[in-house]
């Protein structure tokens, strides 16, 4: 008989392995994206952070489903679900303490990844795109965030709701009807509880899921970059493999399992000896159910959203709105998107830059950690003052950004990436 | 047979295609994006509320809840309302003409009220909607959320989350994060001391 088609490719042979590549891609896939994907052999401790943000991705996914089969997403009995999960329930309280536990950790782990980028230059060309996906990946999961604080409905739920939702209204015109459409309600009601229930477990993971893969896409598209900054794929061997890129699988795969055991074991030691870790991860007020009529004491948000939070809080309002702070805060997260063209240096990483940028990057991690003790404190004191100052050095770091690196002196690059064998 | 394509009558085809399947969207899109408005059962809960302020010693206040929001009525002290014109320098919107509240308040000046004795307003804040306190004592260090209101405090409201303070009636001080006066939601009297909130008229009983 004549080739038949599916005897054309003769490496393909009998095996259930070759049945399945002949109908989908699978070997194609794990070879191009794990087992030959080539990445630099100088990978450092800051390239942990990728694979941990996925793995807490993972985590995230598998406990929040466990804990919808418990939670009941209505205002009547959320805060009481809640309780029922963790004293009730078997093991309830050690899987919902790894989702809010996974909630703060997800959001280490992905400051510390984007601090990377900032270091070593990982969102310039060809990379922009990379660090776009992974912008609006951030924008989202302050997104699942924000809803998911909610869902517990206590009195911090309740009314870190009616702050945030309130940002909307003081938007001209349309301010007042698309504050009542977020809410459903003529205030935060049992609509807004389930609304974003429903944003929170499945609208927004499944948006989520789609812009990892694309973040993934990208990067492996381009090939990832590295401490020194440096194109790996300039010189390759007699098989086209880069000289100075190791396989993704096992080199890095076994490196970031040695990631996991140390995220792990912090994690672990967070969720089994300080799961709310100083009303920080879980805030008192949170512990009473929701109440309309009285307003926590001082309400400040989650820890990963208080930098943003002081911001806002820094600009007064001014002819008669106080729609500046809210733009404030809203350009602070947009310019992240800028900053590959922002950034005009003639090389990517720190190693190689001058002075200017140290500094530079140095006030801007400073201010940003100030920014988030000014947005869990009262605004009393020294405070306001600070977060004013504050909120103008991070904008500094990024709006000066085309100036300093273009005047700050470099050194030389080298041709191959640095670090012994 | 003709193997040529009429590339002009084919990109007119698929544009008129895409153009009528997108505003097939549009009109699609309506029902969901129109399920997020308050439904009618949200809506026939928004119903008028009727408080009986007579109990209300002077100087003291209370909440009441009309569409889930916290209403003030607070029973002013005379010496307080003889005041309340003192200090108009310091606020950001003496004549409330930014400020969202009925129009037949308007006419009372600085008392903001139909009846000066019962102010009436919304216990929401009008920075980010947080419930503002009632700080009453008047040209008194007054401790309320840990923070200091000063000796000059001419007694009002403060609010707890990002510091705002009003006045007596509700009227927000200058270079606070809230940028107006306190809502005043439309309320009528049915008889001296029994006030119908979320209506302008109330028949007198």
């Amino acid at each position: 008989m004549a080739a038949a088609p599916e005897s054309a490719d003769s490496s393909k042979g009998g095996s259930f392995l070759g049945w399945i590549d002949q109908r989908f891609p699978l070997t194609s896939l794990w070879k191009s994206h794990v087992a030959e994907y080539y990445a630099p052999k100088n990978f450092n401790f800051w390239y942990y952070f990728g694979s941990l943000a996925l793995l807490i991705l993972v985590n995230q996914l598998v406990t929040g489903i466990f804990l919808t089969m418990n939670y009941k997403p209505s205002s009547a009995e959320a805060f009481a679900s809640i309780e029922y999960i963790m004293r009730d329930v078997n093991w309830g309280w050690l899987i919902r303490y790894l989702h809010s536990t996974g909630a703060s950790a997800f959001f280490i782990v992905v400051y510390l990844h984007m601090f990377r980028a900032l270091l070593y230059g990982s969102h310039r060309k060809p990379r922009e795109l990379v660090w776009i996906f992974g912008c609006l990946i951030f924008l989202l999961l302050m997104a699942e965030g924000f809803m998911g604080y909610v869902l517990p409905w206590g009195n911090m739920s309740y009314w870190g709701a009616q702050v945030i939702v309130s940002l909307f209204g003081s938007l001209p015109y349309i301010g007042g009807t698309l504050v009542e459409w977020i809410r459903g309600d003529y205030y935060i009601a049992d609509a807004t509880l389930n609304r974003f229930f429903a944003l929170h477990v499945a609208a927004l993971p499944l948006a989520l899921i789609f812009l990892v893969v694309a973040h993934v896409m990208a990067l492996h598209e381009v090939g990832s970059n590295n401490p020194d900054g440096i194109e790996i794929k300039k010189y390759k061997d007699a098989q086209g493999h880069p000289l100075d890129g190791i396989p993704f699988h096992p080199y890095y795969t076994v490196k970031d399992l040695v990631g996991v055991a140390g995220f792990l074991l912090l994690f672990c030691g967070v969720i089994f000896f300080a799961p709310s870790f100083g009303g920080l991860f879980l805030e008192a007020p949170n512990f009473e159910p929701a109440n309309a009529l009285q307003t926590p004491p001082h309400i400040a948000p989650v820890w990963y959203f208080t930098p943003f939070y002081a911001m806002l809080r820094a600009v007064p309002s001014f002819a008669g709105t106080q729609v500046w702070g809210v733009l404030v805060m809203g350009a602070s997260i947009v310019v992240l998107f800028f900053v590959p063209w922002l950034d005009r240096s003639p090389v990517r990483s720190i190693r190689y830059r001058g002075p200017i940028y140290k500094v530079m990057l140095a006030v801007f991690v400073l201010s940003f950690i100030a920014l988030g003790v000014c947005g869990l404190k009262p605004p009393s004191g020294i405070y306001p003052t600070l977060a004013k100052v504050c909120t103008i050095l991070y904008f500094a770091f990024f709006l000066l950004m085309p100036w300093y690196t273009k005047f700050d002196s470099v050194k030389p690059v080298p041709e191959r990436v640095t670090g012994h064998a | 047979m003709n193997d040529e394509v009429d590339h002009s009558r084919r990109r007119l085809l698929t544009a008129a295609t895409v153009g009528t399947g997108a505003i097939g969207v549009a009109f699609a899109a309506v029902p969901f994006l129109s399920s997020w408005q308050p439904s009618a059962r949200a809506k026939a809960l928004g119903a008028p509320v009727e408080v009986d302020a007579s109990k209300l010693e002077a100087g003291q206040m209370l909440k009441v809840v009309w569409r889930g929001q916290a209403v003030f009525v607070v029973r002013r002290v005379k010496s307080s309302l003889d005041q309340l014109g003192n200090h108009d320098a310091m606020l950001a919107d003496p004549q409330s003409d930014d400020s969202a509240q009925p129009d037949y308040i308007k006419s009372s000046g600085p008392a903001r009220a139909r009846n000066p004795e019962y102010w009436v307003g919304l216990a929401v804040c009008t920075h980010l909607g947080c419930s503002p306190l009632g700080a009453f004592e008047a040209n008194n260090s007054f401790q309320v959320a840990g923070a200091d209101l000063g000796a000059n405090w001419p007694g009002g409201f403060y609010c707890p989350c990002h510091g705002s303070k009003y006045d007596l009636s509700g009227r927000v001080f200058k270079s606070m994060p809230a940028p107006k006066n306190l809502a005043i939601p439309p309320y009528a009297f049915a008889s001296d001391a029994r006030i119908v909130i979320g209506v302008d008229d109330a028949p007198k009983v």
